[in-house]
């Protein structure tokens, strides 16, 4: 398989490198971690995530006014150490606590819990945190106690960075992040299993005329594999799949995400946008504000995601709040 | 005063031996454990074991301070150098119980440490008795060791040697299990048949804390004896050597 990559050893830390000539971002020596050029930000609560590397722009790329303080970069689909995680906290601390946004991935959930006690312990930092579990495909996953974290979570990103930039306590920050997350729900497919750089072969085998439905973020199988379809028909199921599970009413108001999975071009991800904003119609469901683009990627795997956030009010504001950030940019 | 710090200088000792003793242990189980884990696992637990543990040396025999603080070192080290689930389970629980070896190492505060270990892992694996995972060990070791102190009145060492007993049935018991938790889950009924390798891992960590342990109570009734110390001060040496099992419970 080809990759433009040398050494697989090296790929995360040469991507860093890469980074942070292109965007405002500082290294924590010694670390994968990546905090803002100007981090701590004095008197405000400090936004942090982190993971396995392999779905940029997630986790870096979200790093910037109204989004990210830090971000820390495990292998490949691999969490990052405790130790890493707690340096990342404590270097966010403006003196106002630190939030931590967690995909539900259990080596992401225990080494993030671990660094909170370590940063409570070591440096006083006030912590608090929300666990992103928007993946209605999965009970149970192969990684997971309960749902999967996925795409969702850049929603979720992007509402506590803003309320925390608009001045918001770590108290308020935590709600509507969980707020967000309860309102939250995503759908993936693959065409193609993803590469990783270490395997350098497909981590499953899917035959030309086969999909999965139910994917993750790391290259593990779907809940359900079945015969290549249209793209509309992979819309509908993965709306419905979604839909059912938010089960709103007619006049509700909607944030959309059509999310590709690394290898597909926005030419298909807008395919998929044009039948699922026709879905929606049909169900009496607004869209406030519709997203597609690679946000929350599985390396080279081809397919999408489909993300559907229910508004209120509070989380409109939040969303239109303006971010500034290499991977998503609101103005104002 | 000088015959706490003289205590607390022997605890240290001991710490830092029980961890040079599970760090031989893990290397000569390097494949053993990884082989238990590449029936059901990923293959890694044997080599990020020895890989944390060898970490722990090299900090331990490099930092100064009282039992708590080299089993604080301990788990920081198995944090950073494990990784994946096994550095929070085996290092995070760590770090978090040895803030009850601060006065150092009693009967009483390893019976407070063994239990706020197993309730860290508990809580962080969200898994419990049954699921095919450490805990298969570690709690009825950590339940066997209370009782004992507590009820039986055992000497720590004896008590230690009961855990020990209790954790390799665990760990026997295993075996015949489905995996409900961690990265053997997915395998289902297939899992079935294998010993789990987090509860072998754990019993190797409980029986060379044993043997440390042994080796101090030993030395300790030896120097009581010499000194012709009369009985009752010989619960202070004992509880040294508590300590010093305690720190390699983790």
């Amino acid at each position: 398989m080809k990759k433009l990559i040398n050494d697989p050893e090296n790929v995360v830390d040469e991507m860093l490198e890469g980074m942070l000539t292109a965007h405002d971002l500082r290294r924590l020596d010694g670390t994968e971690v990546v905090v803002r050029s100007d981090a701590p930000v004095e008197g405000k609560v400090g936004i942090v995530s982190g993971g396995g590397s392999g779905h940029e722009p997630t986790h870096a790329g979200y790093i910037g006014d109204g989004m990210l303080d830090g971000a820390a970069a495990g292998a490949v689909f691999t969490s990052p150490t405790a130790d890493q995680l707690s340096e990342m906290v404590q270097a966010c601390d403006g003196g106002e606590g630190v939030f931590c946004v967690v995909k539900n991935y259990e080596g992401d959930v225990m080494n993030f819990e671990t660094a909170m006690e370590m940063a409570e312990m070591e440096a006083d930092t006030e912590v608090e945190y929300v666990v992103t579990n928007d993946d209605v495909a999965v009970e149970d996953s192969l990684y997971t106690s309960g749902r999967r974290g996925v795409a969702g979570t850049v929603f979720v990103h992007k509402i506590a960075g803003a309320m925390a930039h608009r001045g918001g306590d770590l108290a308020e920050v935590k709600r509507v992040a969980e707020k967000a997350n309860e309102n939250v729900g995503t759908m993936g497919m693959a065409l193609t299993s993803c590469v990783t750089p270490d395997k350098g072969e497909p981590t499953f085998d899917l035959g030309d005329d086969e999909i999965e439905l139910g994917i993750g973020i790391h290259g593990e199988p779907g809940t359900q594999r079945t015969e290549h379809m249209s793209a509309d028909e992979i819309t509908d199921h993965l709306t419905e799949a979604v839909l059912e599970d938010l089960d709103l009413d007619a006049g509700t108001e909607v944030a959309t995400m059509v999310n590709g999975m690394g290898g597909t071009p926005l030419m298909e991800l807008y395919v998929v946008n044009r039948r699922l904003q026709e879905i929606l119609d049909d169900r009496g469901l607004e869209t406030w504000d519709a997203r597609v683009g690679d946000y929350m990627t599985s390396l080279d795997m081809m397919g999408c995601s489909i993300t559907v956030l229910e508004l209120d009010d509070e989380l409109k504001e939040l969303l239109a709040y303006p971010a500034e950030t290499p991977g998503l940019t609101v103005v104002d | 005063m000088s015959d706490d710090r003289q205590d607390l200088e022997t605890q240290s000792e001991a710490v830092r031996e029980a961890v040079a003793t599970i760090a031989n242990r893990l290397a000569d189980e390097k494949t053993h454990l990884t082989d238990l884990d590449s029936a059901i696992g990923d293959a890694d637990h044997g080599a990020n074991m020895d890989r944390g543990f060898q970490t722990a040396l090299e900090r331990v025999e490099e930092t100064d301070g009282g039992p708590a603080t080299l089993v604080k070192t301990t788990g920081t080290a198995l944090v950073s150098a494990v990784g994946g689930a096994s550095g929070p389970l085996y290092g995070g629980s760590l770090m978090k119980a040895s803030q009850e070896l601060e006065d150092g190492i009693t009967a009483e505060s390893t019976v407070a440490f063994a239990e706020r270990y197993l309730e860290t892992v508990e809580e962080r694996g969200k898994a419990s008795v049954g699921d095919k995972t450490m805990l298969d060990a570690l709690t009825p070791a950590v339940h066997t060791y209370k009782k004992s102190i507590e009820v039986d009145d055992c000497e720590p060492v004896e008590a230690l040697g009961k855990a020990v007993d209790a954790a390799r049935r665990g760990v026997e018991f295993t075996t015949p299990l489905r995996a409900r938790k961690g990265r053997a889950s997915y395998l289902g009924w297939r899992s079935v048949g294998h010993q789990d390798p987090g509860a072998t891992s754990t019993l190797y960590l409980l029986e060379e804390l044993l043997d440390v342990a042994t080796e101090y109570a030993d030395a300790t009734v030896e120097i009581d004896a010499e000194a012709n110390v009369d009985p009752g001060a010989v619960d202070d040496p004992e509880g040294d050597i508590e300590d010093a099992r305690a720190d390699g419970d983790e």
